[in-house]
Protein backbone atom coordinates (compact mmCIF):
# COMPACT_ATOMS: atom_id res chain seq x y z
CA UNK A 1 0.00 0.00 0.00
CA UNK A 2 2.82 2.58 0.60
CA UNK A 3 4.45 1.70 -2.67
CA UNK A 4 1.19 2.42 -3.99
CA UNK A 5 0.65 5.89 -2.12
CA UNK A 6 4.28 6.56 -2.86
CA UNK A 7 4.12 6.11 -6.67
CA UNK A 8 0.67 8.35 -6.28
CA UNK A 9 2.31 11.13 -4.67
CA UNK A 10 5.21 10.93 -7.01
CA UNK A 11 2.58 11.26 -10.39
CA UNK A 12 0.68 13.65 -9.10
CA UNK A 13 3.89 15.76 -8.56
CA UNK A 14 4.93 15.12 -12.29
CA UNK A 15 1.31 15.98 -13.35
CA UNK A 16 1.22 19.39 -10.92
CA UNK A 17 4.62 20.05 -12.44
CA UNK A 18 3.20 19.59 -16.67
CA UNK A 19 0.58 22.20 -15.53
CA UNK A 20 -1.98 19.27 -15.74
CA UNK A 21 -3.76 20.30 -12.68
CA UNK A 22 -4.18 23.39 -13.94
CA UNK A 23 -5.32 22.69 -17.37
CA UNK A 24 -8.25 19.50 -16.24
CA UNK A 25 -9.42 22.27 -13.52
CA UNK A 26 -9.23 25.21 -15.90
CA UNK A 27 -11.06 23.52 -18.69
CA UNK A 28 -13.68 21.82 -16.13
CA UNK A 29 -14.56 25.45 -14.39
CA UNK A 30 -14.67 27.18 -17.82
CA UNK A 31 -17.34 24.97 -19.57
CA UNK A 32 -19.25 24.60 -16.38
CA UNK A 33 -19.46 28.11 -15.84
CA UNK A 34 -20.22 28.58 -19.79
CA UNK A 35 -23.13 26.03 -19.57
CA UNK A 36 -24.66 27.26 -16.64
CA UNK A 37 -24.80 30.82 -17.94
CA UNK A 38 -25.94 29.63 -21.75
CA UNK A 39 -28.66 27.46 -19.57
CA UNK A 40 -30.24 30.37 -17.42
CA UNK A 41 -32.79 31.15 -19.72
CA UNK A 42 -35.46 28.73 -19.84
CA UNK A 43 -36.63 28.32 -16.22
CA UNK A 44 -39.80 28.54 -14.28
CA UNK A 45 -41.66 26.48 -16.88
CA UNK A 46 -40.06 23.60 -16.28
CA UNK A 47 -40.98 22.77 -12.87
CA UNK A 48 -37.59 21.34 -11.44
CA UNK A 49 -35.31 23.76 -9.50
CA UNK A 50 -32.83 26.15 -11.08
CA UNK A 51 -29.80 23.39 -10.48
CA UNK A 52 -31.08 20.18 -11.51
CA UNK A 53 -31.25 21.61 -14.82
CA UNK A 54 -27.65 22.52 -14.24
CA UNK A 55 -27.26 19.16 -13.86
CA UNK A 56 -28.62 17.85 -16.75
CA UNK A 57 -26.35 20.05 -19.05
CA UNK A 58 -23.55 19.39 -17.28
CA UNK A 59 -23.94 15.69 -17.74
CA UNK A 60 -23.85 16.19 -21.13
CA UNK A 61 -20.98 18.11 -20.86
CA UNK A 62 -19.20 15.23 -19.03
CA UNK A 63 -19.73 12.91 -21.37
CA UNK A 64 -16.87 14.57 -23.32
CA UNK A 65 -14.51 16.25 -21.53
CA UNK A 66 -14.12 13.67 -18.64
CA UNK A 67 -13.22 10.84 -21.31
CA UNK A 68 -10.82 13.61 -23.03
CA UNK A 69 -9.33 14.58 -19.41
CA UNK A 70 -8.76 10.62 -18.78
CA UNK A 71 -7.49 9.86 -21.89
CA UNK A 72 -4.83 13.07 -22.64
CA UNK A 73 -3.68 12.53 -18.71
CA UNK A 74 -3.30 8.71 -19.60
CA UNK A 75 -1.81 7.83 -22.34
CA UNK A 76 1.71 8.57 -21.25
CA UNK A 77 1.53 6.46 -18.74
CA UNK A 78 3.34 3.62 -19.51
CA UNK A 79 4.68 4.89 -23.40
CA UNK A 80 6.27 8.19 -21.84
CA UNK A 81 8.09 5.67 -19.20
CA UNK A 82 9.28 3.13 -22.17
CA UNK A 83 10.42 6.76 -24.60
CA UNK A 84 12.27 7.94 -21.36
CA UNK A 85 13.71 4.80 -20.75
CA UNK A 86 12.85 4.79 -17.07
CA UNK A 87 10.78 1.68 -17.56
CA UNK A 88 13.55 -1.01 -17.15
CA UNK A 89 15.04 0.78 -14.15
CA UNK A 90 11.84 1.15 -12.30
CA UNK A 91 10.78 -2.63 -12.99
CA UNK A 92 14.05 -4.29 -11.01
CA UNK A 93 12.41 -2.09 -8.00
CA UNK A 94 10.23 -4.68 -5.07
CA UNK A 95 6.86 -3.42 -7.01
CA UNK A 96 4.44 -4.42 -8.80
CA UNK A 97 3.25 -3.66 -12.18
CA UNK A 98 -0.36 -3.47 -10.10
CA UNK A 99 1.27 -1.33 -7.37
CA UNK A 100 2.54 0.84 -10.47
CA UNK A 101 -0.79 1.26 -12.29
CA UNK A 102 -3.18 1.66 -9.75
CA UNK A 103 -0.24 4.55 -8.10
CA UNK A 104 -1.19 6.28 -11.32
CA UNK A 105 -4.60 5.77 -11.42
CA UNK A 106 -4.90 6.99 -7.59
CA UNK A 107 -3.14 10.49 -8.38
CA UNK A 108 -5.00 10.83 -12.31
CA UNK A 109 -8.30 10.65 -10.51
CA UNK A 110 -7.21 12.59 -7.89
CA UNK A 111 -6.67 14.95 -10.63
CA UNK A 112 -9.81 14.68 -11.98
CA UNK A 113 -12.01 14.32 -9.25
CA UNK A 114 -10.41 17.97 -7.91
CA UNK A 115 -11.06 19.34 -11.13
CA UNK A 116 -14.60 17.63 -11.73
CA UNK A 117 -15.36 18.81 -7.75
CA UNK A 118 -14.18 22.94 -8.93
CA UNK A 119 -16.06 22.44 -12.22
CA UNK A 120 -19.84 20.89 -11.12
CA UNK A 121 -19.20 23.28 -7.63
CA UNK A 122 -19.12 26.52 -10.00
CA UNK A 123 -21.66 25.84 -11.67
CA UNK A 124 -23.68 25.17 -8.30
CA UNK A 125 -22.74 28.62 -7.17
CA UNK A 126 -23.95 30.50 -9.88
CA UNK A 127 -27.12 28.10 -9.76
CA UNK A 128 -27.95 28.85 -5.96
CA UNK A 129 -26.68 32.52 -6.03
CA UNK A 130 -29.85 32.94 -8.49
CA UNK A 131 -32.02 30.78 -7.28
CA UNK A 132 -32.35 30.06 -3.53
CA UNK A 133 -34.74 27.09 -3.95
CA UNK A 134 -31.87 25.26 -6.12
CA UNK A 135 -30.18 24.24 -2.87
CA UNK A 136 -32.91 20.87 -3.53
CA UNK A 137 -30.70 19.68 -6.52
CA UNK A 138 -27.43 19.06 -4.89
CA UNK A 139 -28.67 15.25 -4.23
CA UNK A 140 -28.24 15.24 -8.27
CA UNK A 141 -25.09 17.22 -8.37
CA UNK A 142 -23.43 14.73 -5.94
CA UNK A 143 -24.18 11.77 -7.83
CA UNK A 144 -23.08 13.41 -10.80
CA UNK A 145 -19.31 14.03 -9.39
CA UNK A 146 -18.83 10.38 -8.25
CA UNK A 147 -20.23 9.23 -11.94
CA UNK A 148 -18.24 11.37 -13.47
CA UNK A 149 -15.23 9.86 -10.98
CA UNK A 150 -16.22 6.04 -12.04
CA UNK A 151 -16.39 7.36 -15.83
CA UNK A 152 -12.69 8.71 -15.93
CA UNK A 153 -11.79 5.79 -14.23
CA UNK A 154 -12.96 3.64 -16.69
CA UNK A 155 -10.95 6.15 -19.60
CA UNK A 156 -8.66 5.67 -17.36
CA UNK A 157 -7.25 2.47 -17.25
CA UNK A 158 -8.53 2.47 -21.52
CA UNK A 159 -5.86 5.00 -21.48
CA UNK A 160 -3.25 2.67 -20.01
CA UNK A 161 -3.86 -0.29 -22.09
CA UNK A 162 -3.56 1.11 -25.14
CA UNK A 163 -0.09 3.29 -23.76
CA UNK A 164 0.90 -0.14 -23.16
CA UNK A 165 -0.34 -1.60 -26.24
CA UNK A 166 1.03 1.72 -28.43
CA UNK A 167 4.97 1.19 -26.71
CA UNK A 168 5.40 5.21 -28.02
CA UNK A 169 3.59 8.04 -26.77
CA UNK A 170 2.86 9.46 -30.66
CA UNK A 171 0.93 6.34 -31.64
CA UNK A 172 -0.56 5.68 -27.80
CA UNK A 173 -2.28 9.71 -28.23
CA UNK A 174 -3.49 8.55 -31.62
CA UNK A 175 -4.89 5.40 -30.57
CA UNK A 176 -6.53 8.02 -27.29
CA UNK A 177 -8.23 10.58 -29.73
CA UNK A 178 -9.50 7.44 -32.00
CA UNK A 179 -11.34 5.43 -28.92
CA UNK A 180 -12.43 8.66 -27.55
CA UNK A 181 -14.42 9.54 -30.84
CA UNK A 182 -15.55 6.15 -30.97
CA UNK A 183 -17.39 5.52 -27.36
CA UNK A 184 -17.94 9.34 -27.22
CA UNK A 185 -19.06 10.33 -30.49
CA UNK A 186 -19.85 7.76 -33.51
CA UNK A 187 -21.60 5.45 -31.11
CA UNK A 188 -24.30 7.60 -30.15
CA UNK A 189 -24.59 8.63 -34.03
CA UNK A 190 -24.34 5.22 -34.66
CA UNK A 191 -26.97 4.57 -32.20
CA UNK A 192 -29.16 7.86 -33.49
CA UNK A 193 -29.15 6.16 -37.51
CA UNK A 194 -30.90 2.64 -36.49
CA UNK A 195 -33.35 4.45 -34.18
CA UNK A 196 -34.37 6.90 -36.86
CA UNK A 197 -34.18 3.87 -39.47
CA UNK A 198 -35.66 1.23 -37.24
CA UNK A 199 -38.87 3.66 -36.49
CA UNK A 200 -39.64 2.22 -33.41
CA UNK A 201 -39.44 -1.45 -34.24
CA UNK A 202 -37.36 -3.85 -32.31
CA UNK A 203 -34.57 -2.41 -32.28
CA UNK A 204 -35.49 0.49 -30.67
CA UNK A 205 -37.09 -1.73 -27.33
CA UNK A 206 -34.74 -4.77 -26.97
CA UNK A 207 -31.46 -3.98 -28.61
CA UNK A 208 -31.14 -0.01 -27.75
CA UNK A 209 -30.90 -0.50 -23.87
CA UNK A 210 -28.25 -3.10 -23.89
CA UNK A 211 -26.17 -0.99 -26.48
CA UNK A 212 -26.48 1.98 -24.19
CA UNK A 213 -25.49 -0.05 -20.80
CA UNK A 214 -22.46 -1.53 -23.57
CA UNK A 215 -20.65 2.31 -23.49
CA UNK A 216 -19.71 3.73 -20.27
CA UNK A 217 -20.53 7.05 -21.53
CA UNK A 218 -24.34 6.26 -22.71
CA UNK A 219 -24.45 4.17 -19.27
CA UNK A 220 -23.34 7.22 -17.59
CA UNK A 221 -25.40 9.90 -19.47
CA UNK A 222 -28.57 7.22 -19.07
CA UNK A 223 -28.14 7.17 -15.09
CA UNK A 224 -27.69 10.51 -14.07
CA UNK A 225 -30.52 11.62 -16.20
CA UNK A 226 -33.13 8.99 -15.16
CA UNK A 227 -32.10 9.67 -11.93
CA UNK A 228 -32.69 12.96 -11.72
CA UNK A 229 -36.35 12.82 -13.79
CA UNK A 230 -34.54 15.10 -15.82
CA UNK A 231 -35.02 12.60 -19.20
CA UNK A 232 -37.32 15.42 -20.48
CA UNK A 233 -35.23 18.30 -20.03
CA UNK A 234 -31.96 16.12 -21.81
CA UNK A 235 -34.07 14.26 -25.01
CA UNK A 236 -32.13 12.87 -27.40
CA UNK A 237 -30.46 9.59 -26.70
CA UNK A 238 -31.35 10.37 -22.93
CA UNK A 239 -34.87 10.10 -24.11
CA UNK A 240 -34.17 6.37 -23.94
CA UNK A 241 -33.14 6.47 -20.34
CA UNK A 242 -36.64 5.52 -18.71
CA UNK A 243 -36.50 2.64 -20.31
CA UNK A 244 -33.33 1.04 -18.32
CA UNK A 245 -34.01 0.53 -14.63
CA UNK A 246 -31.44 2.28 -12.56
CA UNK A 247 -30.00 -0.10 -10.80
CA UNK A 248 -28.42 -1.20 -14.72
CA UNK A 249 -27.02 2.09 -15.67
CA UNK A 250 -25.45 1.79 -11.92
CA UNK A 251 -24.01 -1.75 -12.39
CA UNK A 252 -22.18 -0.48 -15.88
CA UNK A 253 -20.94 2.74 -14.39
CA UNK A 254 -19.32 -0.05 -11.76
CA UNK A 255 -18.03 -2.64 -14.02
CA UNK A 256 -16.68 -0.55 -16.33
CA UNK A 257 -13.88 1.17 -14.52
CA UNK A 258 -12.67 -2.76 -12.80
CA UNK A 259 -12.86 -3.97 -16.66
CA UNK A 260 -10.67 -1.55 -18.01
CA UNK A 261 -8.00 -1.34 -14.81
CA UNK A 262 -7.90 -5.15 -15.68
CA UNK A 263 -7.26 -4.97 -19.06
CA UNK A 264 -4.50 -2.22 -18.71
CA UNK A 265 -2.78 -4.52 -15.92
CA UNK A 266 -3.06 -7.78 -18.15
CA UNK A 267 -1.41 -5.87 -21.15
CA UNK A 268 1.20 -4.14 -18.67
CA UNK A 269 2.01 -7.84 -17.37
CA UNK A 270 2.98 -8.54 -20.83
CA UNK A 271 5.40 -5.83 -21.47
CA UNK A 272 9.20 -7.18 -21.72
CA UNK A 273 11.79 -3.76 -21.58
CA UNK B 1 31.50 -18.00 1.22
CA UNK B 2 28.21 -18.09 0.33
CA UNK B 3 27.09 -17.28 -3.47
CA UNK B 4 25.06 -14.83 -4.08
CA UNK B 5 24.62 -15.18 -8.00
CA UNK B 6 24.66 -18.24 -9.67
CA UNK B 7 24.03 -19.12 -13.26
CA UNK B 8 24.53 -22.24 -14.62
CA UNK B 9 23.95 -22.90 -18.89
CA UNK B 10 22.15 -20.36 -19.31
CA UNK B 11 20.45 -20.14 -23.01
CA UNK B 12 18.97 -17.30 -24.73
CA UNK B 13 17.24 -17.43 -27.90
CA UNK B 14 16.21 -13.98 -30.04
CA UNK B 15 14.13 -15.69 -32.68
CA UNK B 16 17.26 -17.62 -34.84
CA UNK B 17 19.84 -15.65 -33.19
CA UNK B 18 21.80 -17.72 -29.97
CA UNK B 19 22.15 -14.56 -28.06
CA UNK B 20 23.99 -16.41 -25.15
CA UNK B 21 25.54 -19.51 -25.14
CA UNK B 22 25.05 -22.02 -22.08
CA UNK B 23 27.03 -19.12 -19.99
CA UNK B 24 27.62 -21.06 -16.58
CA UNK B 25 29.18 -18.44 -13.57
CA UNK B 26 29.10 -17.78 -9.88
CA UNK B 27 29.65 -14.56 -8.01
CA UNK B 28 30.44 -14.52 -4.01
CA UNK B 29 29.56 -11.79 -1.70
CA UNK B 30 31.99 -9.06 -1.70
CA UNK B 31 33.26 -10.46 -5.22
CA UNK B 32 33.73 -7.71 -8.08
CA UNK B 33 33.41 -9.10 -11.20
CA UNK B 34 33.87 -7.13 -14.58
CA UNK B 35 31.96 -8.33 -17.44
CA UNK B 36 33.58 -7.40 -21.14
CA UNK B 37 32.62 -7.85 -24.66
CA UNK B 38 31.85 -6.11 -27.84
CA UNK B 39 28.47 -4.60 -28.31
CA UNK B 40 26.15 -7.42 -28.85
CA UNK B 41 28.42 -9.65 -27.26
CA UNK B 42 25.34 -10.47 -24.84
CA UNK B 43 26.19 -8.63 -21.56
CA UNK B 44 23.52 -6.15 -21.85
CA UNK B 45 21.13 -9.74 -22.50
CA UNK B 46 22.76 -11.51 -19.59
CA UNK B 47 22.16 -8.60 -17.27
CA UNK B 48 18.86 -8.15 -18.07
CA UNK B 49 18.19 -12.16 -17.70
CA UNK B 50 19.70 -11.78 -14.24
CA UNK B 51 17.12 -8.99 -13.05
CA UNK B 52 14.08 -10.29 -14.29
CA UNK B 53 13.49 -8.03 -16.93
CA UNK B 54 13.29 -10.74 -19.88
CA UNK B 55 12.82 -14.64 -19.74
CA UNK B 56 15.31 -17.38 -20.65
CA UNK B 57 14.81 -20.42 -22.62
CA UNK B 58 17.43 -22.93 -20.53
CA UNK B 59 19.84 -23.46 -17.82
CA UNK B 60 19.33 -22.19 -14.40
CA UNK B 61 19.76 -18.79 -12.74
CA UNK B 62 19.22 -17.74 -8.91
CA UNK B 63 19.82 -14.18 -7.50
CA UNK B 64 20.49 -14.63 -3.83
CA UNK B 65 18.71 -17.79 -3.29
CA UNK B 66 15.60 -16.92 -5.76
CA UNK B 67 14.29 -16.96 -8.96
CA UNK B 68 15.54 -13.58 -10.94
CA UNK B 69 12.24 -11.08 -11.31
CA UNK B 70 10.62 -12.74 -8.19
CA UNK B 71 9.63 -10.27 -5.54
CA UNK B 72 12.95 -11.58 -3.03
CA UNK B 73 15.10 -11.39 -5.65
CA UNK B 74 14.39 -8.08 -6.77
CA UNK B 75 14.15 -6.14 -3.20
CA UNK B 76 17.70 -7.77 -2.73
CA UNK B 77 19.32 -6.03 -6.20
CA UNK B 78 20.24 -3.00 -6.96
CA UNK B 79 20.79 -1.77 -11.18
CA UNK B 80 22.06 1.32 -12.75
CA UNK B 81 21.30 0.68 -16.52
CA UNK B 82 23.02 2.24 -19.37
CA UNK B 83 22.43 5.91 -20.02
CA UNK B 84 19.92 6.01 -16.92
CA UNK B 85 16.84 8.07 -17.27
CA UNK B 86 14.57 10.22 -14.94
CA UNK B 87 11.49 12.02 -15.28
CA UNK B 88 12.24 15.41 -16.29
CA UNK B 89 10.00 17.00 -13.95
CA UNK B 90 11.31 15.90 -10.69
CA UNK B 91 14.35 16.97 -8.66
CA UNK B 92 17.23 14.79 -7.63
CA UNK B 93 15.94 14.62 -3.97
CA UNK B 94 12.42 13.88 -5.07
CA UNK B 95 13.27 11.74 -7.71
CA UNK B 96 15.83 9.58 -4.50
CA UNK B 97 12.58 9.69 -1.88
CA UNK B 98 10.78 7.80 -4.84
CA UNK B 99 12.99 5.42 -5.06
CA UNK B 100 13.43 5.31 -1.38
CA UNK B 101 9.99 4.71 -0.65
CA UNK B 102 10.03 2.21 -3.17
CA UNK B 103 11.91 0.05 -1.28
CA UNK B 104 10.39 0.85 2.10
CA UNK B 105 13.29 2.96 3.19
CA UNK B 106 12.73 6.07 4.91
CA UNK B 107 12.22 9.20 1.94
CA UNK B 108 14.54 11.28 4.41
CA UNK B 109 18.01 9.44 3.56
CA UNK B 110 17.74 11.24 0.13
CA UNK B 111 19.83 14.12 1.10
CA UNK B 112 22.73 11.84 3.14
CA UNK B 113 22.54 9.55 -0.41
CA UNK B 114 23.00 13.17 -3.06
CA UNK B 115 25.66 13.83 -0.62
CA UNK B 116 27.81 10.64 -0.86
CA UNK B 117 27.85 10.73 -5.12
CA UNK B 118 28.47 14.73 -4.73
CA UNK B 119 24.80 15.76 -5.80
CA UNK B 120 23.74 17.57 -2.36
CA UNK B 121 24.14 21.41 -4.12
CA UNK B 122 22.03 20.19 -6.95
CA UNK B 123 19.50 18.19 -5.39
CA UNK B 124 16.35 20.90 -5.50
CA UNK B 125 16.83 21.28 -8.88
CA UNK B 126 14.95 19.43 -11.68
CA UNK B 127 16.85 16.32 -13.79
CA UNK B 128 15.70 17.97 -17.09
CA UNK B 129 18.55 20.55 -15.72
CA UNK B 130 21.09 18.13 -14.79
CA UNK B 131 24.09 17.08 -16.96
CA UNK B 132 24.62 13.60 -18.13
CA UNK B 133 27.34 13.37 -15.79
CA UNK B 134 24.76 13.86 -12.72
CA UNK B 135 22.16 11.83 -14.13
CA UNK B 136 25.05 9.04 -13.99
CA UNK B 137 25.29 9.69 -10.18
CA UNK B 138 21.27 10.02 -9.26
CA UNK B 139 21.72 6.62 -11.14
CA UNK B 140 24.35 5.99 -8.45
CA UNK B 141 22.78 7.19 -5.53
CA UNK B 142 19.82 5.37 -6.38
CA UNK B 143 21.51 2.15 -6.04
CA UNK B 144 23.21 2.36 -3.08
CA UNK B 145 19.59 2.48 -1.12
CA UNK B 146 19.01 0.14 1.49
CA UNK B 147 22.35 -2.41 1.27
CA UNK B 148 21.66 -3.96 -1.67
CA UNK B 149 23.38 -7.77 -1.63
CA UNK B 150 24.02 -7.98 -5.55
CA UNK B 151 24.74 -5.08 -7.46
CA UNK B 152 24.40 -4.88 -11.57
CA UNK B 153 26.10 -1.68 -13.33
CA UNK B 154 25.86 -1.66 -16.61
CA UNK B 155 28.78 1.01 -18.02
CA UNK B 156 28.37 2.65 -14.72
CA UNK B 157 31.30 4.95 -15.01
CA UNK B 158 30.70 6.39 -18.51
CA UNK B 159 29.78 10.19 -18.59
CA UNK B 160 31.62 10.77 -15.28
CA UNK B 161 35.39 12.23 -15.24
CA UNK B 162 38.63 11.09 -14.17
CA UNK B 163 38.03 12.48 -10.55
CA UNK B 164 34.41 10.85 -9.66
CA UNK B 165 35.09 7.85 -11.46
CA UNK B 166 37.70 7.33 -8.91
CA UNK B 167 35.54 8.31 -5.97
CA UNK B 168 32.29 6.04 -7.54
CA UNK B 169 35.24 2.91 -6.78
CA UNK B 170 35.96 3.94 -4.00
CA UNK B 171 31.95 3.52 -2.86
CA UNK B 172 32.28 0.10 -4.96
CA UNK B 173 35.26 -1.01 -2.91
CA UNK B 174 33.00 0.15 0.39
CA UNK B 175 29.95 -1.66 -0.55
CA UNK B 176 32.23 -5.29 -1.54
CA UNK B 177 33.79 -4.53 2.08
CA UNK B 178 30.22 -5.36 3.48
CA UNK B 179 29.73 -8.00 1.42
CA UNK B 180 27.61 -6.52 -1.65
CA UNK B 181 28.56 -8.96 -4.78
CA UNK B 182 29.16 -6.68 -7.81
CA UNK B 183 28.77 -7.44 -11.66
CA UNK B 184 29.64 -4.30 -13.77
CA UNK B 185 30.36 -4.19 -17.61
CA UNK B 186 32.59 -1.64 -18.66
CA UNK B 187 34.75 -0.26 -21.78
CA UNK B 188 37.55 1.29 -19.70
CA UNK B 189 39.40 -1.47 -19.51
CA UNK B 190 41.92 -0.21 -17.19
CA UNK B 191 39.95 1.10 -14.33
CA UNK B 192 38.50 -2.87 -14.52
CA UNK B 193 42.15 -3.76 -14.02
CA UNK B 194 42.85 -1.97 -11.04
CA UNK B 195 39.59 -2.31 -9.56
CA UNK B 196 37.62 -5.66 -9.67
CA UNK B 197 38.67 -8.95 -8.56
CA UNK B 198 37.69 -11.32 -11.63
CA UNK B 199 37.19 -10.85 -15.61
CA UNK B 200 34.88 -12.37 -17.50
CA UNK B 201 35.06 -12.27 -21.36
CA UNK B 202 31.91 -12.95 -23.45
CA UNK B 203 32.24 -13.06 -27.10
CA UNK B 204 29.20 -14.06 -29.32
CA UNK B 205 26.87 -15.17 -26.40
CA UNK B 206 29.60 -17.42 -24.58
CA UNK B 207 31.33 -17.04 -22.08
CA UNK B 208 35.44 -17.06 -23.51
CA UNK B 209 37.48 -16.20 -20.92
CA UNK B 210 37.48 -16.16 -16.74
CA UNK B 211 39.50 -15.49 -13.88
CA UNK B 212 41.50 -12.76 -12.85
CA UNK B 213 43.67 -10.39 -14.58
CA UNK B 214 47.12 -13.24 -13.91
CA UNK B 215 45.24 -16.12 -14.73
CA UNK B 216 44.44 -14.37 -18.04
CA UNK B 217 47.54 -13.28 -19.05
CA UNK B 218 49.32 -16.15 -17.86
CA UNK B 219 46.89 -18.19 -19.89
CA UNK B 220 46.91 -15.89 -23.26
CA UNK B 221 50.52 -16.24 -22.64
CA UNK B 222 51.01 -13.31 -24.98
CA UNK B 223 54.81 -11.36 -25.66
CA UNK B 224 56.45 -9.12 -23.94
CA UNK B 225 57.80 -6.25 -25.54
CA UNK B 226 60.90 -4.63 -24.44
CA UNK B 227 61.96 -1.24 -25.67
CA UNK B 228 65.76 -1.13 -25.81
CA UNK B 229 66.96 3.35 -25.83
CA UNK B 230 71.18 2.52 -27.41
CA UNK B 231 73.57 4.67 -25.79
CA UNK B 232 74.82 7.68 -28.08
CA UNK B 233 76.94 6.43 -31.23
CA UNK B 234 76.37 2.41 -30.18
CA UNK B 235 73.30 1.92 -32.00
CA UNK B 236 74.83 -0.02 -35.02
CA UNK B 237 76.70 -2.11 -32.54
CA UNK B 238 73.38 -2.51 -30.68
CA UNK B 239 71.14 -4.02 -34.02
CA UNK B 240 74.03 -6.25 -34.59
CA UNK B 241 73.66 -8.04 -31.08
CA UNK B 242 70.20 -8.30 -31.53
CA UNK B 243 69.28 -9.33 -34.84
CA UNK B 244 65.63 -9.92 -33.95
CA UNK B 245 64.71 -6.39 -32.95
CA UNK B 246 63.17 -4.20 -35.13
CA UNK B 247 64.19 -0.73 -35.48
CA UNK B 248 61.98 2.19 -34.67
CA UNK B 249 62.03 5.51 -36.12
CA UNK B 250 62.45 7.17 -32.57
CA UNK B 251 65.76 5.19 -32.02
CA UNK B 252 64.57 2.27 -29.70
CA UNK B 253 64.73 -1.02 -30.51
CA UNK B 254 61.74 -2.95 -30.04
CA UNK B 255 62.12 -6.64 -28.64
CA UNK B 256 59.41 -8.91 -27.67
CA UNK B 257 59.25 -12.46 -26.41
CA UNK B 258 57.63 -14.79 -24.17
CA UNK B 259 57.08 -15.03 -20.54
CA UNK B 260 59.69 -17.72 -20.28
CA UNK B 261 62.62 -15.93 -21.82
CA UNK B 262 61.96 -12.72 -20.42
CA UNK B 263 64.72 -13.02 -17.72
CA UNK B 264 67.30 -14.69 -20.06
CA UNK B 265 67.00 -11.57 -22.68
CA UNK B 266 67.21 -9.01 -19.41
CA UNK B 267 70.07 -10.99 -18.80
CA UNK B 268 71.82 -10.52 -22.29
CA UNK B 269 70.64 -6.72 -22.41
CA UNK B 270 72.49 -6.15 -18.81
CA UNK B 271 75.47 -7.83 -20.49
CA UNK B 272 76.11 -4.98 -22.62
CA UNK B 273 76.69 -2.11 -20.22
CA UNK B 274 77.56 0.63 -21.33
CA UNK B 275 75.56 0.58 -24.82
CA UNK B 276 72.20 0.90 -23.41
CA UNK B 277 71.02 3.93 -22.29
CA UNK B 278 67.54 2.77 -21.10
CA UNK B 279 65.35 -0.23 -20.59
CA UNK B 280 61.08 -0.28 -20.45
CA UNK B 281 59.65 -3.81 -20.22
CA UNK B 282 55.90 -3.56 -20.99
CA UNK B 283 53.37 -6.32 -20.26
CA UNK B 284 50.51 -6.87 -22.39
CA UNK B 285 47.83 -4.89 -21.09
CA UNK B 286 44.55 -5.52 -20.42
CA UNK B 287 43.31 -4.42 -24.11
CA UNK B 288 45.58 -7.25 -25.67
CA UNK B 289 44.63 -10.04 -23.41
CA UNK B 290 40.85 -8.66 -23.92
CA UNK B 291 41.39 -8.52 -27.75
CA UNK B 292 43.05 -12.03 -27.87
CA UNK B 293 40.38 -13.95 -26.12
CA UNK B 294 37.31 -12.15 -27.75
CA UNK B 295 38.74 -12.55 -31.52
CA UNK B 296 39.42 -16.30 -31.00
CA UNK B 297 36.16 -17.14 -32.16
CA UNK B 298 37.32 -15.56 -35.75
CA UNK B 299 35.64 -12.32 -34.83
Amino acid sequence: MSRILATAMCEFRIAFRNRWVTIATGMMVLFALVLSAAGSAPTGDVGVDRLSVTVASLTSLAVYLVPLLALLMSFDAVAGEVERGTLPLLLTYPVSRLQILLGKLIAHLAILALAVALGYGAAALVAVWSDPEAINGLGSLWRLVWTSVLLGATFLGAGYALSVLARRPSGAAGLAIALWLVAVVLYDLALLALIVTDGGGAFTTHALPLALLANPADAFRVFNLSAAQAVAAAGGIGGAAGAIPLWQSAASLLVWPLAAIALAVAAFRKVTP
Amino acid sequence: MTRTLTISRLTKRFQSVEALKAVSLTLEAGRRAALLGHNGAGKSTMMKIILGLIPFDGGEVSVCGAAPGSAAARSQLAYLPENVAFHPALTGEEQLRHYLALRGENPRQAMELLARVGLAHAARRRIGTYSKGMRQRVGLAQTLIGRPRLLVLDEPTSGLDPVSRRDFYDLLDGLSAEGTAILLSSHVLTEVEARTDRILILSGGALVAEGTLADLRARAALPIALLVRPAPGRAASLTAAFPEAVAGGDGLLRLSCAQAEKLPLLARIAALGGEVADLDVIPPSLEDIYSHFSRRDGQ
